[in-house]
């Protein structure tokens, strides 16, 4: 195995986990007090539950705008935050969170990157989102050797003899790669309809018609193997009859759900799965880790966007202070001051 | 008002009174009916609401609209009689539905 080469350590000022809209505005409200963001979501994208869950939904409760849906709220968050130029590391799950003995914290995330900063702000809204594992029994003892729910390196399945199941973007663009790499793919989708692009699909069903793919219709019952590694699948039709698909990998695609993930072990205290913070700057229990949005909790606490933002604007002030501990915070409208003017381009 | 009976996994049978233009899946969040998650609070963008619809209800209730029929691709365990409960509006015709909640929502 190949390792990929350590990527060198980023220093930032502020680490936002999640960029969800309340990670989103986060850095706006610290870019107007000189504090510079990374943020980090496992997602591909920005917009936490906006986009992935309600992109076209309207929202109504967003002051000034009577109705906005969720995609172009995500949007013009980031139209707004431009000028403070955060940087996203997309794609990418953060698992460790330490504090650093010369103080500051220091962050890795699955694919490897550390960040070293000085406050840390939890916007993990729900969770982070993650691929849906389906109710298969045992499942679980195949995950990482023969079940994947997502693959890095195609290399891997090199020769191996495939079933991805499901009928969306994911599954179509995976069939479609694996076939020349794979010794053979199946695809298995529980209807003759698929949400995939129509390019996908009309590539997909090329290649069943070649020979080169196998497709059937059925959805998974259970799985064969021995030690973690996959023999076959059983499968079974809507008439409850059931076929046998050889198979030593399997990429099921069911989606995302939310998961709290490792927030939990980080050894922040916690109310009911969501951190315990103040609420007149947002930290946690744990001094320079503060949290916004949907994934914190007070007395009061109301799970709306709005609420988010009022608090992103509140844990700014106690950043401040803790990035540039020797200058004052001068309160300042965005409308009137020339030196916030200067920060958002708009002079 | 009309009655809503859901079944869950082991049998168990709870029935709720549903508010006409409701749906069935706010029907059991509201009245605390276990198996039915809801994670995107009814915007047909989950599939963890899933039931199966009783064999005596499915012509009554009626075939999922083609957007919720690409959301079923999110669930396990789907049958033909399977339909988000979320785009399930109640009406006085439903009065009596019993549907069933899947052994996995999430
Ligand atoms: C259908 C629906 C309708 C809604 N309508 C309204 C409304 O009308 N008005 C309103 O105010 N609110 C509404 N809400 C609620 C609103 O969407 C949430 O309050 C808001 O999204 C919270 O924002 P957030 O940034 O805190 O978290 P989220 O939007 O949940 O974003 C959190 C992000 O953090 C990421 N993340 C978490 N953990 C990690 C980790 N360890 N590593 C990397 N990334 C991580 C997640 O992947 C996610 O992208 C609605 C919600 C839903 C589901
Ligand atoms: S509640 Fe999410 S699809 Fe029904």
């Amino acid at each position: 195995m190949n390792k990929p080469a350590p990527s060198p350590t980023i220093k930032t000022d502020a680490v936002i986990i999640g960029a969800g809209p309340v990670g989103l505005f986060a850095v706006f409200e610290l870019g107007l007090v000189d504090v510079k963001a990374h943020l980090v979501d496992i997602l591909d994208r920005p917009g936490g539950q906006c986009a992935e869950l309600y992109p076209e939904k309207p929202i109504y409760d967003i002051p000034g705008i009577t109705v906005i849906n969720g995609q172009e709220l995500v949007d013009k968050l980031m139209e707004q935050i431009k000028p403070f130029a955060p940087e996203f590391h997309f794609g990418e799950r953060v698992d460790g969170l330490e504090r650093l003995t010369g103080g500051g914290f220091r962050l890795t995330t699955d694919q490897g990157t550390a960040l070293e900063a000085k406050l840390i702000v939890i916007a993990a809204g729900g969770g982070s989102f993650e691929p849906k594992k389906p109710h298969v029994p045992g499942i679980d003892a195949y995950e990482g050797k023969s079940v994947f729910y997502s693959v890095r390196k195609v290399d891997q399945f090199r020769g191996r003899r495939v079933l991805i199941v499901g009928g969306g973007d994911s599954a179509l663009d995976w069939v479609l790669s694996l076939a020349p790499v794979a010794s053979r793919v199946s695809l298995m989708h529980r209807r003759d309809a698929f949400r995939a692009a129509p390019d996908s699909v009309r590539k997909m069903k090329e290649l069943v018609e070649a020979g080169k793919i196998d497709f059937m219709l059925g959805q998974m019952a259970a799985l064969e193997g021995e030690g973690g590694k996959l023999a076959r699948v059983i499968a079974r039709r809507d008439d409850n009859s059931t076929f046998t698909i050889e198979a030593d990998a399997l990429m099921p695609f069911f989606g995302l759900t939310m998961k709290l993930g490792p927030v939990a072990q980080w050894g922040i205290n916690l109310h009911e799965e969501r951190i315990s913070v103040d609420t007149a700057k947002f930290e946690s229990s744990e001094p320079g880790i503060f949290a916004v949005g949907d994934i914190n909790y007070y007395p009061g606490k109301l799970k709306l966007i709005l609420s988010g933002f009022h608090e992103a604007a509140l844990m700014a002030q106690a950043a401040h202070a803790i990035v540039h501990p020797d200058k004052k915070l001068i309160f300042q409208y965005t409308t009137t001051s020339t030196s916030l003017h200067k920060k958002l381009g708009v002079s | 008002m009309p009655k809503i009976t859901y079944i869950d996994k082991d049998g168990t049978t709870r029935t709720a009174e549903a508010e006409i233009g409701s749906t069935v899946m706010e029907t059991a969040i509201r009245n605390n009916v276990p198996g039915i998650v809801a994670e995107c609070g009814g915007a047909c963008s989950c599939a963890t609401c899933h039931v199966h619809i009783d064999a005596a209800w499915g012509a009554i209730v009626g075939p999922p609209s083609p957007m919720e029929e690409d959301m079923l691709d999110f669930a396990f365990d789907v049958k033909p009689t399977s339909r988000l409960s979320c785009q399930i509006k109640v009406t006085d015709a439903l009065d009596g539905l019993i549907v069933r909640t899947p052994e996995q929502q999430g």
